[in-house]
């Protein structure tokens, strides 16, 4: 058995001279215990070092000596052992630096990796407090730091590339370290005590650490996990946390509640619109979606800016293509009827389609209405927004499931939704109905008859909602 | 006295700063005070440091404040905008310079981030603005980081100097879409946010060849620029908002983009949604930003795993693994015969991993033991590998494998705290 006592916990060339002995003696890692500093030894008392010719070494890899230069400054005692084992296994076959799945490689990674954390942090989390200059002797800069690693003498390098033409001192536990601008000279280990106990300019770094948090997004974990507990007690900002937390939700709660509410009533909302007649113009030259190279042009909505009610088709057909107006064509005859046998006026209704390009299939001479996918709908959507912007109707009435989609920004069931009002979060009304050309394409007449009734229904549910005051007195 | 009143304007203007997202202190230029003329005071080392983390669970690198939170523009989401009721205050350059390096000496930050209202006009304020830059590196040889926000209508001479001081320089295009811009933001203009980062592209890129030739030739913004897009304050779903990213890298030469989730501001417009978006939406979104900068994703692939009819990711799993569960043909992928683009592909598996993986690969085949040593949980990454002593072949034919990998959803509970 042999004793190696190395003179510091980060004492790497007294490792390297031992290891290096030891492995040109082949001495095997258990048969070796290591200790740091003036320790009685071990129990069993060690053998002393073989004796080797001193010109005599051998070579590592790079990368080994990096990591273990990173991994020495570890406190887990064990480190001078596990690298030592790693150094032998690296002598026995060098690509074992780069096999990074070999389980005692690993091991030695997490120490480094540990190491370089710490020391990563002391750089963050070093806290200076300022002794004022007093005739002659110039400003200092005291920092008391507790790091779980043996990493101060290693950070020197960082603190003096960054404060070089300062006078600093950082104090921790096992050893300190003072910079006078030239030179830099090691000291004991220190006391909380020793350092200054407050400098003026940490009240406003307070200030400023809570202006810059915001409470509508608390994440402690997050937090947490870069800035744990144990480094809180040498940070002046950190006092402030547990206020911060606790009084986050209600800061949250009270800007929401000082936020302009949405009129909840389906009257008009007031304020600024859209000017309805530029964004006419502008949606004629519509280029959002590949639409418009096929179709013959854009057919916008159309109806007084005043009205208060909405309806949303699919997107313009063959007819309605050519005439540049919604609901001209067949479907749109279907729409008439029943608007005119449930008494809406379509003289005051804004008419529009959720897609406002004819979506077509040429076959032989005829062009066949193509359901709008995805894409077209999304794209189109922002001109929908700015129409309902423009006109700001209390009650929109969707018909099918694309104009749905376009208003909600979801898919819904035409079935599940029919026959009750949707609120948006603009605080007016959805409806959905199915779509007028459906009641066309019902082969079986019957059936036909039940669908145009219930089509009906809806549109008189719309109409009730529309005059509320006059269905009360009916 | 004074310092009373620093403090708070200093509270003010850290209040209104704090939308911005970007903290990075990283990827710029080795600078030390040790090195060149005696003087100076500050460092950089390419790695960003974060000196203090905020409860909102975001980074405290730079000293981030507005120098004016007065502003003629009227953006809705904006908590300066000219209608809001918040108080105002205004730094001179000066005191911005004092408190930066009085914070800097502490090691309380890692520089100074810039941004200001617009007060007179955009070139008065971006004066100030290249002042303050200005005057911490040529009066007071400051070398740590500075990041400065331009202003995309102020003279290019102005943004031209403050390249020559600032580490990163950055341009917000504050919305995803031009519509949402128009509708939100009726003062900017798209067409010109953009013109300003692409003559800042052709700058940087004339100064790299410059740097090229002439040893001396200042350097410009070496830690280039950035942008930030706000989330969730108008319609542009997940795949716009990553589509809109990805132009951005690759039109203007980006570093980084940030999103930012809109989040309720005092005094609040009333065209703003009232409720917050998720803040996993926001973490989503940075996942696939990611996946786009280091994983070797495309736009179209991302837009992929997202919802085909919102448009939008899945919140509860990440996109990679969305991405993977919807791509199902693609694995299992073995490890020891792979390429990286593929082992990249594999959810649970990083960057840091492949490379491990990669490097372990010519010692030793790799069983299932070894990559598990690697990586944080094997279990999630079982059923998309094939190791040497591992094959999943029910696994990965499983009809519910998005619900064994989905995390489990928890009761909350109703006396935690």
């Amino acid at each position: 058995m042999f004793c190696v006592t190395l003179d510091a916990p980060d004492d790497f060339d007294g490792w390297r001279n031992a290891a290096r002995n030891l492995a040109l003696s082949k001495v095997p890692a258990q048969e070796v215990s290591w200790h740091v500093g003036a320790s009685s030894g071990d129990l069993f008392g060690g053998a002393a070092l073989p004796q080797v010719d001193p010109s005599a070494s051998f070579a590592v890899p790079r990368p080994f000596v990096d990591l273990a230069q990173s991994a020495i400054l570890h406190s887990d005692p064990e480190r001078f052992a596990l690298l030592y084992a790693l150094l032998l296994h690296v002598r026995a076959g060098p690509g074992v630096v780069q096999d990074r799945a070999d389980p005692l490689l690993r091991r030695v990674d997490m120490l480094a990796k540990a190491v370089r954390r710490d020391i990563h942090k002391m750089h963050a989390f070093v806290r200076f407090r300022e002794i004022e200059a007093v005739d002659g002797a110039p400003a200092r800069f005291v920092a008391w730091f507790e790091p779980d690693h043996h990493i101060v003498r290693a950070n020197a390098g960082f603190f003096i590339r960054r404060f070089a033409n300062m006078c600093w001192s950082i104090l921790t536990p096992e050893c300190s370290i003072h910079w006078d601008g030239n030179i830099l000279r090691e000291g004991p280990g220190a006391e909380r005590g020793d350092a200054p106990a407050e400098d003026p300019v940490e009240d406003i770094w307070k200030g400023y650490y809570s202006a810059i948090f915001n409470p509508a997004r608390l994440k402690v974990g997050a937090m947490m996990s870069e800035m744990p507990k144990k480094y809180w007690r040498n940070l002046p900002e950190a006092s402030l946390i547990p206020d911060l937390i606790a009084g986050a939700q209600a800061r949250e709660s009270a800007m929401i509640a000082a936020s302009p509410v949405p009129s909840k009533n389906i009257e008009a909302i007031p304020g600024a619109r859209e000017n309805w007649t530029e964004l006419r113009a502008e949606a004629m030259t519509c280029t959002r979606c590949a639409l418009h190279c096929t179709a013959t042009q854009t057919v916008f909505g159309e109806g007084p800016a005043d009205s208060r009610l909405m309806i949303v088709g699919e997107q313009p057909g063959d007819q309605e293509d050519l005439a540049g107006r919604p609901f001209v064509g067949p479907a749109g005859q279907v729409l008439n009827d029943a608007l005119a046998k449930t008494e809406i006026d379509r003289s005051r209704t804004y008419l529009t389609n959720a897609v406002k390009h004819f979506k077509h299939e040429l076959r032989g001479k005829r062009r066949i209405h193509q359901t709008p996918q995805t894409p077209e709908i999304e794209a189109c959507r922002w001109w929908l927004g700015r129409e309902i912007d423009a006109i700001r109707p209390p009650v929109i009435l969707a018909l099918g499931a694309t104009a749905a989609r376009a208003v909600l920004g979801k898919a819904v069931t035409i079935g599940k939704v029919r026959g009750a009002a949707i609120p948006l979060p603009t605080g007016q009304e959805l409806w959905v109905t199915v779509h007028p050309s459906y009641l066309l394409r019902i082969p079986d007449a019957q059936k036909a008859e039940e669908e145009r009734a219930r089509f009906l229904d809806d549109l008189r549910l719309v109409r009730a909602r529309l005059d509320g005051a006059r269905l009360e007195t009916v | 006295m004074a310092w009373l009143d620093t403090r708070q304007k200093l509270e003010i203007l850290a209040d209104a700063a704090k939308y911005d997202a970007s903290c990075a202190s990283s990827g710029t230029s080795k600078r030390s005070s040790t090195s060149g003329p005696k003087g100076g005071i500050g460092s950089t080392e390419g790695m960003g440091i974060c000196h203090a983390y905020a409860p909102d669970g975001r980074c405290i690198s730079l000293l981030k404040i507005l120098l004016t939170n007065s502003c003629v523009f009227d953006c809705h989401y904006c908590i300066n905008r000219k209608s809001s009721n918040v108080r105002r205050a205004r730094f001179t350059p000066q005191e911005v310079v004092d408190l930066t390096l009085s914070f800097y000496r502490r090691n309380y930050i890692e520089g100074l981030f810039l941004s200001s209202g617009i007060i007179r006009s955009p070139d008065y304020t971006m004066e100030q603005v290249v002042e303050v830059a200005r005057s911490l590196r040529e009066d007071h040889d400051f070398r740590g980081y500075i990041h400065l926000k331009t202003i995309p209508d102020a003279d290019p001479e102005l943004i031209r100097q403050a390249g020559l001081h600032a580490d990163r320089i950055s341009i917000n295009v504050e919305l995803p879409t031009r519509a949402g811009l128009k509708r939100l933001a009726p003062e900017k203009d798209t067409d010109r946010i953009e013109g300003a980062m692409g003559s800042m592209q052709t700058e940087m890129i004339d100064n790299k060849d410059a740097r090229k030739r002439y040893r001396h030739a200042p350097r410009f913004a070496p830690a280039g620029q950035s942008t930030q897009m706000i989330v969730g304050a108008d319609d542009a779903s997940d795949t716009a908002i990553v589509t809109r990213a990805s132009g951005l890298y690759g039109n203007f030469g980006l570093r980084r983009v940030y999103y930012s989730a809109f989040s309720p501001i005092p005094s609040a417009s009333a065209v703003l949604p009232l409720q917050r978006p998720p803040l996993i939406r926001e973490h989503r979104l940075y996942q696939s930003d990611w996946l786009m900068r280091f994983y070797g994703y495309a736009a179209h692939e991302i837009a992929d795993a997202a919802d085909s009819v919102t448009g939008n990711l899945p919140l509860d799993i990440d996109p990679k693994l969305a991405w993977a569960l919807k791509h199902r043909a693609d694995f299992p992928v073995d490890v020891n015969r792979a390429p990286r683009e593929k082992l990249l592909r594999v959810p649970g598996l990083g960057v840091k991993a492949v490379n491990a993986i990669l490097q372990s690969r010519r010692f030793r085949t790799l069983r299932l033991s070894d990559v598990a040593r690697l990586t944080a949980s094997i279990v999630k990454i079982r059923p998309f590998l094939i190791a040497s002593d591992w094959r999943p072949v029910m696994l990965a034919d499983r009809a519910d494998l998005r619900s064994l990998l989905a995390p489990k959803l928890r009761q909350l509970d109703l006396f935690g705290t």
